[in-house]
C-alpha cells in the first residue's frame, strides 16, 4: 500500500488554498555574489543527485562540482564557502541564470541551502517558472544594477538587501534602489502562498466542458 | 474576418480552457509524457492531496534517463537509480498510467518513442518534465518542458496555467550544403542568437531549408530550441509530417484520420501573420560545426579555430576564459587539431534511424582510432531493431564502435556511461555544460556524421572531405 493513499485532503472548505507554499512578501538577507553568466541547472544541481525520489535534502548538493573537489573536499575558494557569505539568503548572478535542464531539483537545492531569491538580469523560462511553484523569487534587474549589487556584495562586509514583493522593489542600506517587473498573477500567488493546482481546479466546470468536446483519442483509452 | 494567426496562436487558442481575469490563461494538455527522474515527487504530491491522475489515457510513461545501456536483464547496480525506476513502476500501476518499461519492445528515450508510436501529432499541446520536449514541435505541436510541480499540476488537472509566450520566426532560406545537417543548422542558429536568444519565445522554423528536412531532421532542429532559451520550437505540418504519422500505432485511423488531416492542413501560419521577432538565416553559409566551450552557443566551423576572446565584452570574455580553461583549449587552436578520447552517438537529439544510417555510412570500412572509445546508443528499442535489420550494428561493431541498449545514456551521464575527468568527447547530444557527461569531462557537440568521422580520425575532421568506403 502506497504512502498517504486515501489520506484526508487538506482542502477543507477552501479548496483553492490547498497546500500553501511559503508566502514571499518582504525579505531581508545577506547577499552572496556569483559573478558568472549562463549558470545552468547542471551546475546548480549535478545529475548524480537527481536520482533521489524526495523533494528535500538537496541543499547539501547545490553547486556541488564547484563547492567540492573530485575527492569530496570542500573547495575553500568557492564564493559560498567564504565565511562572510555564510547564511546568505539572496544570490546575485550574471545573465541567463538557470538555463538548460528543466530539473526543479535546482530550485529545491537553492531553497534547501537557504536561499529565498536570486537576482539576475535574465532567467531561463523553465527555471523561473519552477521557482514560482516553490515560494522562491527570481528578481530581474537591469544588467548594470546586477553589476552594482555584485560589486557591493564583494566589497561591503555583511552586505544585505531587502526584496519587497509588495512594492516590487530591491533596496540596500547604501542607497541602492531598483524596481522590478513580475507577472501580476505570479506575484499574487507568491504573496499569498497559493497553490495553483487548487486555483486551476476552481475551473472544473470549464475543464469538464472542454473534455466533453475533446475526448481523449480512442487509440489511447 | 479573423485576424491572421501563426501556427502557435492557432494551437494556443484551440487549447484555452479558461481565461480568468487577472490570472494566467489555463491551457489544456493533450499529451503528457512522463519519465522516472522528474515524476516521483509529483506522484507523491497527488497522494498527499488525495488526488488522482485526471486523464490516464493522455499520460504515457517510459524509463530512459538513468537506465543502464548494457544488455537488458543485467542487474542495475546503482541502487538509488533502481529505486527511482521502481517508484515509476509502482506509480504507473497505482494511478493507471501506461508504461513502456525496461523490458518493453517499445522502450526508449521519451522524445524518440512519442513520435515513433504516433503519440505525437500535429496541433497537440504536449508537455513532459524534460526540457527537450521541444523535440515534438517538429510535428507542428506546441511542446514544452516543465518542472515537477507542473508535472503534478498536469497529472491532477490535465491543464497548465501559462503566461503566453512571444513568437519568433527563424526563416532559413536556401538549401543546406552537402555534409551540413539539421544539427549544424541548430548549432549555427544558437551560435548566432546565443543561448538566451529566444528566451520567452516560441520559435517557428520556416523557409525552404526547413521544408526540405525529413521529420527526423526537424526533430533534431526543434530539440535544440531550448538551447537557445526558447519555450518551444515548431515546424508547420506538411505532407512530410502527414506521411510520417500515417499508420503509426497511436495515430488516428479511417474516418478519424481524414478528419485529423483536414485539421492539420489548417494549422500552418497564415501568410500575413506577424511574429514578435524574425531572424533570417542563409543556409548556404552554414557548415559542419563543433562546439569549443561550455555552452551550445560557443561554436566554430570545423575548418575554423578556437576563437580569440580578447575582443569580447567583459562578462562574455570571462565566461569564454573559464570555458577554455575547463576545456583545456587556447584561442587560435585549429578545430581539426583537437584530438578526442571518446565518441557518443545517441541522445534525444541524434539517436534516430537516419542519424545511425548517416553515422554508419561514415564508419563503413574504417576502424575507430586506437586511442578512442566510441559508443552508439540507439534512441529506442524500435530504432535498435530497425538498425539491426539493416545491418548497421555490424558496420559499427566491425569498425570498433560499441553497440548498446536504448536510453539517454551519456548525454547526461545519469547511468554508468560517463566521461572520466579530462576526457574529451565528440558527442551528438545537446549540451556541453561543465560536467554534463561526467565530472571534468570535455564535451564537443557535433552531428552524427562528424562524430563518426572524429572516432575514426581520432580528432575532428571535416566530413565534407570524407573518403566514404
Amino acid at each position: 500500500m502506497a504512502r498517504g493513499r486515501g489520506a484526508p485532503s487538506t482542502a477543507g472548505e477552501t479548496p483553492a488554498l490547498l497546500r500553501l507554499m511559503k508566502p514571499f512578501t518582504v525579505h531581508r538577507g545577506r547577499v552572496a555574489p556569483l559573478d558568472r553568466v549562463n549558470v545552468d541547472t547542471d551546475q546548480i544541481i549535478p545529475k548524480q543527485f537527481l536520482k533521489r525520489i524526495e523533494k528535500t535534502g538537496f541543499g547539501q548538493f547545490v553547486f556541488y562540482d564547484w563547492r567540492f573537489g573530485a575527492d569530496g573536499q570542500k573547495n575553500p575558494d568557492f564564493v559560498l564557502h567564504e565565511p562572510r557569505y555564510e547564511g546568505a539568503s539572496i544570490l546575485v548572478a550574471g545573465k541567463n541564470f538557470g538555463c538548460g535542464s528543466s530539473r526543479e531539483h535546482a530550485v529545491w537545492a537553492l531553497a534547501d541551502f537557504g536561499f529565498r531569491a536570486v537576482i539576475s538580469s535574465s532567467f531561463a523560462d523553465i527555471f523561473a517558472n519552477n521557482s514560482t511553484k516553490n515560494g522562491f523569487l527570481t528578481v530581474p534587474l537591469k544588467e548594470e544594477e546586477v553589476a552594482t549589487l555584485i560589486r557591493r556584495a564583494q566589497e561591503i562586509d555583511d552586505y544585505a538587501l531587502t526584496i519587497d514583493l509588495e512594492k516590487c522593489e530591491v533596496r540596500d542600506d547604501q542607497g541602492f534602489y531598483a524596481k522590478f517587473a513580475i507577472d501580476e498573477f505570479v506575484r499574487h500567488c507568491l504573496l499569498n502562498g497559493l497553490d495553483d493546482i487548487g486555483l486551476t481546479l476552481q475551473h472544473e466546470k470549464e475543464i469538464f466542458a472542454y473534455e466533453t468536446k475533446h475526448p481523449s483519442p480512442a487509440a489511447l483509452r | 474576418m479573423t485576424a491572421a494567426r501563426t501556427l502557435f496562436e492557432k494551437i494556443w487558442q484551440a487549447h484555452l480552457v479558461a481565461q480568468p481575469a487577472g490570472r494566467s490563461p489555463i491551457l489544456y494538455i493533450d499529451l503528457h509524457l512522463v519519465h522516472e527522474v522528474t515524476s516521483p515527487q509529483a506522484f507523491d504530491g497527488l497522494r498527499a492531496a488525495g488526488r488522482k491522475v485526471r486523464q490516464p489515457a493522455r499520460t504515457v510513461a517510459t524509463v530512459d534517463h538513468n537506465i543502464p545501456t548494457e544488455p537488458r536483464g543485467t542487474p542495475i547496480t546503482d541502487l538509488i537509480a533502481a529505486k527511482q525506476i521502481a517508484a515509476l513502476q509502482a506509480n504507473c500501476k497505482e494511478f493507471g498510467v501506461r508504461l513502456f518499461d525496461m523490458d518493453s519492445a517499445e522502450q526508449g528515450i521519451v522524445h524518440v518513442i512519442g513520435p515513433e508510436l504516433g503519440l505525437t501529432q500535429p496541433g497537440m499541446t504536449i508537455v513532459c518534465g524534460d526540457s527537450h520536449t521541444s523535440t515534438h514541435g517538429a510535428f507542428g505541436a506546441l511542446a514544452f518542458g516543465i518542472g515537477t510541480s507542473e508535472v503534478e499540476h498536469v497529472l491532477a488537472t490535465q491543464c497548465l496555467a501559462q503566461q503566453k509566450p512571444k513568437t519568433m520566426k527563424i526563416d532559413v532560406r536556401g538549401q543546406l550544403p552537402d555534409g551540413v545537417t539539421a544539427k549544424d543548422l541548430a548549432l549555427g542558429i544558437i551560435g548566432q542568437i546565443g543561448t538566451d536568444g529566444a528566451t520567452g519565445h516560441v520559435i517557428e522554423y520556416a523557409g525552404g531549408a526547413v521544408r526540405a528536412l525529413s521529420m527526423e531532421a526537424r526533430m533534431t532542429l526543434c530539440n535544440m530550441s531550448i538551447e537557445a532559451g526558447a519555450r518551444a520550437g515548431m515546424v508547420a505540418p506538411d505532407e512530410t509530417t502527414i506521411s510520417y504519422v500515417k499508420g503509426k500505432r497511436f495515430a488516428p485511423r479511417d474516418a478519424e484520420w481524414d478528419k485529423a488531416v483536414a485539421e492539420w492542413r489548417s494549422l500552418p501560419t497564415d501568410s500575413d501573420a506577424r511574429f514578435d521577432k524574425v531572424v533570417e538565416i542563409d543556409a548556404a553559409q552554414l557548415c559542419p560545426f563543433v562546439t569549443w566551450g561550455t555552452n551550445p552557443g560557443m561554436v566554430a566551423p570545423v575548418t575554423g579555430r578556437v576563437p580569440e576572446v580578447k575582443g569580447l565584452q567583459e562578462n562574455d570574455r570571462r565566461a569564454a576564459e573559464l570555458a577554455l580553461q575547463y576545456m583545456g583549449l587556447e584561442p587560435g587552436r585549429r578545430i581539426e587539431d583537437i584530438g578526442i578520447d571518446r565518441v557518443f552517438i545517441g541522445s534525444c537529439t541524434n539517436s534516430r534511424i537516419e542519424d545511425l544510417r548517416a553515422a554508419a555510412k561514415v564508419a563503413k570500412g574504417h576502424r575507430v582510432s586506437g586511442n578512442v572509445r566510441a559508443m552508439v546508443v540507439p534512441g529506442s528499442q524500435t530504432v535498435k531493431r530497425a538498425a539491426e535489420q539493416e545491418g548497421l550494428h555490424k558496420i559499427f561493431q566491425e569498425a570498433g564502435f560499441e553497440w548498446r541498449e536504448s536510453g539517454c545514456s551519456m548525454c547526461l551521464g545519469m547511468n554508468p556511461d560517463i566521461l572520466q575527468p579530462g576526457e574529451r568527447c565528440a558527442s551528438t547530444s545537446n549540451r556541453n555544460f561543465e560536467g554534463r557527461q561526467g565530472r571534468g569531462g570535455r564535451t564537443h557537440l557535433v552531428s552524427p556524421m562528424m562524430a563518426a568521422a572524429a572516432a575514426i580520425a581520432g580528432h575532428f575532421t571535416d566530413i565534407r572531405n570524407w573518403k566514404f568506403q
